[in-house]
């Protein structure tokens, strides 16, 4: 797969979408909507992180193997997560 | 076939295959890196869900103007970085070495304030320990809660010092001519690097700093 040359432009339109979602996820944070707080701060998160990947670090226009390669580590992240909370927010279950 | 490049390993067949295989390396290590801090936000998550009251009230002690600052210098680092791997692709030398000199320079920015941050959290006996003191009843789950911000900026902070080392070697060796069209793989590489400890930040950010804000 020959070399891909990603415009400066996209660069710069990237960096400012994530200077936006910076001070959305600021205000957003101000604003009490109980458990969905957290939700919507990670979805946003999640959102920059995933532009950062595949623009910035260039997995959008990576071989398959190397978006494989990025999948697979937050895949395994995941199930870390999972695995772990499914135990420590049922515990309360066993003794109520 | 022609002349080989002088960068060129001898397992490889081209240039094209070695590049490739760098970044798939680099990939490779930022995955471990992905679990290395995964288990950090894995305690933070595991902890807050026991203690919410006290996480939020120790966060209100975090100050979002500069921890929002840091956030804003670290994304434009990670702009200045990438325009460095533009330049090294097209080939132009004191562009890459002016982009990786500001990259550094931000990246330097950054741990000023972080430094700031830290010197206050000492001066207001905020830093776990000893000399730790926080309003009850809340005091037991605020230290926890300053043992994983100590814990988790620290280690990104030490990312961050590490990765202006990097960017360093690579301004010296760009503005010795070292990389060429043909032959710059070190920079996107470090570039991922870079960007990875960026998106940890990202993740830090609203983890740390945010969730006390509501009322």
């Amino acid at each position: 797969m020959p070399e891909h040359i990603v415009p400066p432009k996209i660069y710069l339109v990237i960096c400012g979408i994530l200077l936006v979602l910076t001070f959305v996820t600021w205000g957003v944070a101000l604003i009490d909507l109980g458990p969905w707080n957290i939700v919507v701060a990670l979805s946003i998160a999640f959102c920059k992180a995933t532009l950062v990947a595949l623009f910035f670090m260039h997995v959008r226009y990576s071989p398959r193997r190397t978006q494989l390669v990025v999948v697979a580590g937050i895949f395994w992240l995941g199930i870390m997560i999972l695995l772990t909370m499914s135990d420590y927010l049922t515990r309360p279950w066993l003794t109520s | 076939m022609s002349q080989a490049h002088s960068a060129l390993a001898e397992q490889f067949r081209d240039l094209e295959q070695q590049r490739e295989a760098s970044s798939l390396g680099m990939w490779v290590f930022l995955v471990t890196e992905i679990m290395f801090f995964g288990g950090l936000f894995m305690v933070y998550t595991v902890a807050r869900a026991m203690h919410p009251a006290g996480f939020a009230q120790a966060s209100r002690h975090l100050d979002v103007t500069l921890g929002g600052t840091n956030t804003a210098v670290l994304i434009c680092s990670s702009l200045t970085m990438a325009l460095a791997v533009y330049a090294s692709q097209v080939g132009r030398r004191r562009m890459l070495a002016g982009f990786l000199a500001l990259t550094i320079a931000l990246g330097c920015v950054f741990l000023v304030i972080k430094a700031i941050e830290y010197a206050d959290k000492f001066h207001h006996h905020l830093v776990p320990g000893s000399a730790f003191s926080f309003a009850a009843p809340e005091a037991r789950p605020a230290e926890l809660f300053f043992s994983l911000y100590f814990a988790m900026t620290g280690l990104h902070a030490l990312h961050m010092i590490i990765g202006v080392g990097v960017v360093a070697v690579l301004l010296v060796k760009a503005w010795r001519g070292r990389y060429t069209i043909e032959y710059h793989t070190p920079v996107e590489i470090s570039g991922l690097y870079w960007h990875f400890v960026d998106i940890i930040w990202i993740f830090l950010f609203p983890l740390l700093y945010l969730i006390g804000l509501k009322r």
